[in-house]
């Protein structure tokens, strides 16, 4: 009885711990299949401005990962693709990957974006949370960094494609790429073990019907973007509405998080920090305005969160205020904040001319469709349940399917790096579990 | 449409306004409202706040009037009566040893067993009668006038017996549109008016007053609806108070949103008793076209 045992690894999302795990597989010498669901690799760390509690900035520290990931010959990365079944087993599955349309042959395509400076087609952009600073164009690539380097067309928004008028990125391509006519195809592979890797997303403003729905409300990956000096409003910090600087700033945390009643229970866990963040980022940027920020707790629980959190009490001067935000609406040019400072038992009205809700971390929405077809047990959330809350923490149910990063809890990026290394090296043993095991079992013939 | 109606005392006295305008405004919808033959006071939300049974008496005894009636359900006007009624019948619902204890205690009447559902008039407005048929009987569009929606706490809060969503109702705002007339964003329409602090502390009210009157002013409206007549009270009269405490303060009309209806449906303004407002409504409305 012998059967092929697969020694190649299937990674799906190429976030942080997509990549990192992916990094690990290949660096220990075996192939990596990377999928990707949106054009780039990068996942939510490439959107942020700079990240705590060292103030780098992740374009810095995450793109070189990427472009490893983009030339490393044991990785192969199948940007804008899903995944449709898996069927199989630990050592053995196989997977149906489709590649979406990108109606522009990537193998011609050289990066070079005349197309998409020339395209006449806005469309908010999704890498910028559709704020309206930073359309994209309709045939795009996400942002300046993408791996790969590659276009694709938007069919939803492209006149040739809903109208068949315009085909100007079809006139500039220099290599004539552009394939108007390119279809969905699939692709079968073969792997023995897959990464799960999803991420996550936020629960919707919308929800908090006791918030107002309005341009100056917006939610904490919004505001990376205004603050992200590669972002829309290239780092100066404005207010959606109306494009002006906001002077007052009001962070709201636990939006949705710790809410048994009406949101979810959790603690999402990454928004003390962020908050503190932005608050001192916006600080640097507009020193004469003033930060805000409503808690229930101020959890910083990881090394150098708490003097990070000091730092930006004593030295940026962020007023912190304990007490749930019961309100929030615009009145003229103001967003007013009704709120409650339980330490002095007061109630406090802000007006504000921005304010930022902290959202909850819930499941990557997208990330649903591989839970079904992996059959992974989640939680009543989404989260993907792990094997063992202590001991088996990155290893899924199911033999050979493992979990890193946001898909299995809210965490913040350097518990997700180590996540994901944890999954890769459960992978790297598994691996080379089978292949020693071959060798021994070659050498006893032989013997 | 026949329904048992529950008056409660102010709707006789002080909020005639409410009722005549009320009652009119739904016979045009063919909604009759049957007045109980006997009926007592609501209990007051005040009373009902102290864990004590006999504050239940009260509203208990008006849903037995109801099934006197032989009426499984009973209409109010009033937003406090509507609250009392409807939680001393949840109440009376979730608890069984109470229940019974109320019912021996009330040995004289017949038993009650949670069985009469309370509705307010906005909720048979929206439910039943529809949008629609509301549009259809609108004869004098109250087109350009801007009012501002007012609900109070009553008609929403606790969210178990709210009538809409509790943080974003709509319900007003969609009868009032449906009327032609131009709905202003309220952001202080959920805020407290200042309720019984109105006996004894007026200032307290006055600040209440002046943030709700003044927040819908800067947003552009001429009027409040409101269906409540304490919030009625503390925001009409008590602008008063509000006039010597806040410089620069203007004044402006507070009606109920059924006597809305009755200028709409066409009626004879004399069912709105437009002279039991302490501000004059009836400049303005001159002003629009919609009364003579």
């Amino acid at each position: 009885m012998s059967r092929n045992i697969e020694t190649k690894a299937l990674i799906i999302g190429g976030g942080v711990a997509g990549i990192q795990a992916a990094l690990d597989i290949a660096d220990g010498g075996y192939q990596v299949i990377l999928v990707e669901r949106t054009p780039s690799i990068g996942g939510h760390m490439v959107q942020l401005s700079e990240v705590f509690p060292t103030l780098d900035c992740p374009q810095c520290i995450l793109t070189p990962k990427m472009v490893m990931c983009g030339q490393h010959p044991n990785i192969d990365i199948k940007a804008y693709c899903e995944i449709e079944s898996v069927t199989g087993e630990v050592g053995n599955f196989t997977v149906k990957i489709r590649h979406k349309a990108t109606y522009v042959d990537w193998d011609a395509c050289t990066g070079c974006g005349q197309c998409e400076q020339k395209c006449p087609t806005k469309v908010p952009s999704e890498f910028d949370r559709w704020l309206d600073f930073g359309p994209r164009k309709a045939i795009y690539s996400p942002f300046a960094q993408a791996v790969p380097n590659k276009r694709v067309i938007d069919a939803d928004h492209c006149l040739k494609l809903t109208k068949d008028k315009c085909g100007i990125c079809a006139k500039v391509c220099p290599t004539q790429a552009i394939r108007y006519d390119q279809k969905d195809w699939f692709e079968e592979v073969k792997v023995g073990a897959i990464i799960v890797a999803t991420g996550y997303e936020l629960y919707k403003k919308e929800n908090l019907t006791e918030y107002a729905t309005d341009p100056d409300v917006i939610d904490g990956l919004e505001f990376e973007r205004i603050l992200c000096p590669s972002g829309p409003t290239a780092g100066v910090v404005k207010r959606p509405s109306d494009s002006k600087e906001p002077l007052d700033v009001v962070f709201v945390q636990c939006a949705g998080s710790r809410d048994p009643d009406k949101h979810l229970p959790y603690c999402s866990r990454v928004c003390c920090m962020y908050c503190c963040k932005m608050a001192m980022l916006y600080k640097h940027a507009v020193p004469d305005g003033q930060a805000y920020i409503f808690y229930i707790d101020v959890r910083t629980d990881g090394k150098g969160y708490e003097e990070f959190y000091q730092r930006g009490v004593e030295e940026d001067r962020i007023v912190y205020l304990r007490g749930k935000v019961s309100k929030i609406f615009r009145q003229g040019e103001k967003i007013v904040v009704f709120g409650m400072d339980t330490l002095t038992g007061k109630r406090v009205e802000v007006e504000a001319d921005l304010v930022v809700l902290a959202m909850a971390m819930i499941p990557d929405p997208a990330g649903e469709k591989v839970r079904k077809i992996l059959n992974l047990k989640t939680d009543d959330y989404g989260f993907i349940t792990e094997a063992h809350a202590k001991l088996h923490p990155v290893e899924t149910g199911i033999d050979g399917i493992f979990v890193a990063g946001t898909a299995q809890a809210p965490k913040d990026i350097p518990e997700t790096v180590a996540q994901a290394g944890g999954a890769a090296s459960k992978v790297l043993s598994l691996f080379s579990g089978y292949e020693r095991g071959k060798a021994s079992k070659a050498e006893e013939l032989a013997g | 449409m026949k329904i048992s109606y529950y008056p409660g005392c102010t709707l006789k006295t002080k909020a005639k306004d409410l009722e005549d305008s009320a009652m009119a405004a739904a016979k045009v919808l063919g909604i009759e409202m049957e007045e109980l033959p006997r009926w007592n006071c609501c209990g007051t939300v005040y009373s009902l706040s102290s864990d004590d049974l006999v504050h239940q008496l009260a509203p208990i005894r008006n849903l037995i009037r109801t099934k006197e009636q032989g009426s499984s359900r009973v209409v109010t006007l009033c937003s406090m009566c509507y609250n009392t009624l409807k939680r001393a019948n949840e109440f009376f619902l979730a608890d069984e040893e109470k229940r019974d204890r109320i019912n021996r205690y009330l040995d004289e009447e017949i038993d009650y067993e949670g069985d009469v559902t309370v509705v307010h008039l906005l909720e048979i407005l929206r439910d039943e009668i529809g949008m629609d048929k509301i549009r259809a009987a609108v004869k004098k569009p109250l087109t350009g006038l801007k009012v501002a929606p007012y609900y109070g706490c009553m008609l929403l809060r606790p969210a178990s017996i709210g009538i809409d969503d509790v943080e974003r109702p709509t319900v007003m705002e969609d009868v009032l549109q449906t009327l032609g007339a131009e709905v202003i964003e309220s952001p202080y329409k959920t805020e407290c008016c200042g309720a019984y602090q109105t006996v004894n502390r007026k200032d307290v009210v006055a600040a209440c007053g002046h943030n709700i009157l003044t927040s819908a002013q800067q947003n552009g409206a001429e009027v409040i609806a409101l269906s409540c007549p304490l919030c009625d009270f503390n925001l009409d009269n008590r602008q008063r108070e509000i006039q010597e405490v806040y410089n620069g303060f203007h004044p402006m009309p507070v009606l109920y949103f059924t006597q809305l209806m009755a200028i709409a449906f066409g009626l004879d303004p004399g069912v709105c008793r437009f002279e039991l407002s302490y501000n004059d409504p009836v400049p303005l409305l001159k002003s629009k076209g919609l009364i003579a």
